[in-house]
């Protein structure tokens, strides 16, 4: 596929970034805001809300990484409106501001001093303003270089490393070249090709950061764990589809990031690229952490390549699967968005599995949903540093 | 058709990618980056995503797989047969 002129509809947002979804996203910072929250999104079509169970007593590092993991959601293009609610006041506009400062439309809502009935009214009426107003947007045309693009895997087993990971690397080889913004990440699934990563580094500063990412999780592993951490990584669901060990799993995880594209830098999780090329952003390898984490980070489009199944999918990035493993294709077709079994049968080059990938992207970039989409898979999943205070 | 692939020439497994393949069965594999075919002799029902071993090893041996060491040979493992957690393990962690 020759992508020197590709281009893809998107919604440009006020900050110059191109979204490929348009939502109006209904952001709890707290538990408590979680019923709310999902109120809002019940009385006004069109929204979506994101509960989940933190962000009470959080302190220091895990905090920061709270709020910028719900910052980051907010601020991607994807979404062209936000409406923040908090049991306080004060971390609502924290929120509501940091996200403000992309330009877009803003509303924010403390609970205390009014209730639940009186925060649902008020959010309400702000939500269903944004979301006529967010109907209204159109898609523009836009150069490929202006989707972002990241990539993780998800209960991998051997096909995933011979056939669905490498048909993301092709893409990746592809895609580089053209000034995409492309991330990879999953630290502790990098154990055992770690130094085939560390020679991709573009310099030896890029290279001594990955490298301290990847021993700082090591030491959290060895300080934690009571076992070779068998049934957790690799996961039962690996082990059942036939990986063996660590890394095994890791040399087929790396062939996501191709053969020719070089990683030009390291980011902290959710922590947004200053510019395109491949990104390695430290994270953990559990897949709705991992996602949550892309989607904060402000990528647009995720390709998502997986062995025995599993059946993610986020609220706010679409998330295409592929697989390679023709036993999942034929039971688990509508989770499957692209299947690359025939490159086990030789039926299929890498070079015909990438384009095919390509032309998913694409079609999902100007709109199409996804299979997780289609099916309502909203997983999200902040990923907490340690217990709260 | 092809019962196994090995992603290149040197690896000492072999990925099978049909189900149902049981002991006794002649098996077609394909080297896939140096785009080579070879033949072996399953010695063992193998699961679909699970490894052949290509040659016989024995305890602690290492296992290369993707040209990278993959993991230690626990317990002697013949040419044919299924190589997996209950004969292989890491050495890391």
């Amino acid at each position: 596929m020759n992508l020197a002129n590709s281009t893809f509809f998107g919604y440009k947002r006020e900050n110059g970034r191109i979204g490929v979804r348009n939502h109006v996203v209904i952001l709890p910072v707290d538990d408590l805001s979680n019923a709310a929250a999902q109120a809002v999104e019940n009385n006004v079509k069109g929204t979506i809300a994101l509960p989940h169970p933190y962000g009470r007593l959080q302190f220091g590092a895990d905090l920061d990484l709270h709020f910028r993991t719900l910052i980051g959601t907010g601020s991607n293009p994807n979404v062209a409106a936000v409406v923040v609610i908090c049991i306080e006041e004060t971390w609502a506009k924290k929120v509501a501001d940091a996200i403000r400062a992309t330009g877009k439309p803003v509303a924010h809502f403390g609970i205390e001093l009014h209730g639940d009935h009186d925060t649902i009214m008020r959010a309400s009426r702000a939500a269903k303003e944004f979301v006529q107003w967010a109907s209204e947007l159109r898609r523009e045309e836009r150069p490929l270089k202006d989707l972002w693009v990241s990539t993780k895997c998800g209960e991998s087993d051997t096909t995933s490393g011979c056939g669905a990971n490498p048909t993301v690397g092709n893409a990746f080889d592809k895609l580089y070249p053209h000034g995409v913004t492309l991330l990879f990440g999953e630290t502790t699934e990098l154990t055992g090709g770690e130094h085939l990563v560390a020679a991709r580094c573009r310099n030896d500063a890029v290279r001594k950061k990955f490298q301290f990412m990847f021993d700082r999780y090591q030491q959290l592993v060895e300080r934690h764990k009571t076992s070779d951490l068998m049934d957790s990584q690799p996961t039962k669901g690996n082990i059942a589809g036939g990986l063996t060990t660590i890394e095994e799993k890791a040399l087929g995880n790396i062939q996501k990031i191709g053969r020719k594209c070089i990683v030009d830098g390291v980011l902290d999780k959710a922590e947004v690229p200053e510019g395109p090329g491949l990104w390695f952003m430290d994270s953990s390898s559990a897949a709705a952490e991992m996602v949550t984490l892309c989607a904060a980070a402000g990528f647009t489009a995720h390709l998502f390549p997986t062995g025995q199944c599993n059946v993610i999918g986020n609220p706010i990035l679409p998330v295409i699967k592929l697989s390679a493993n023709p036993r999942t294709v034929r039971t688990m077709s509508e989770h499957i968005d692209v299947d690359v079994s025939g490159l086990l049968r030789k039926e299929l080059t890498p070079d015909q599995a990438g384009d095919r990938l390509l032309d998913c992207m694409f079609r999902t970039a100007n709109g199409r949903l996804t299979c997780a989409e289609a099916l309502g898979h909203r997983e999200f999943v902040l990923t907490r540093l340690y217990e709260s205070a | 058709m092809i019962h196994f692939v090995v992603h290149e020439e040197g690896d000492g497994v072999g990925v099978v990618v049909v189900e149902g393949v049981k002991a006794g069965q002649q098996l077609n594999g394909w080297i896939m980056e140096d785009d080579k075919d070879l033949k072996i002799e399953a010695k063992s029902d193998i699961p679909i995503g699970h490894k052949v071993a290509l040659r016989d090893y024995r305890e602690g041996d290492t296992v290369i797989k993707y040209g990278v060491d993959i993991g230690k040979v626990v317990q002697p493992i013949r040419k044919g047969e299924h190589l997996h957690v209950h004969n292989v393990k890491t050495k890391r962690w």
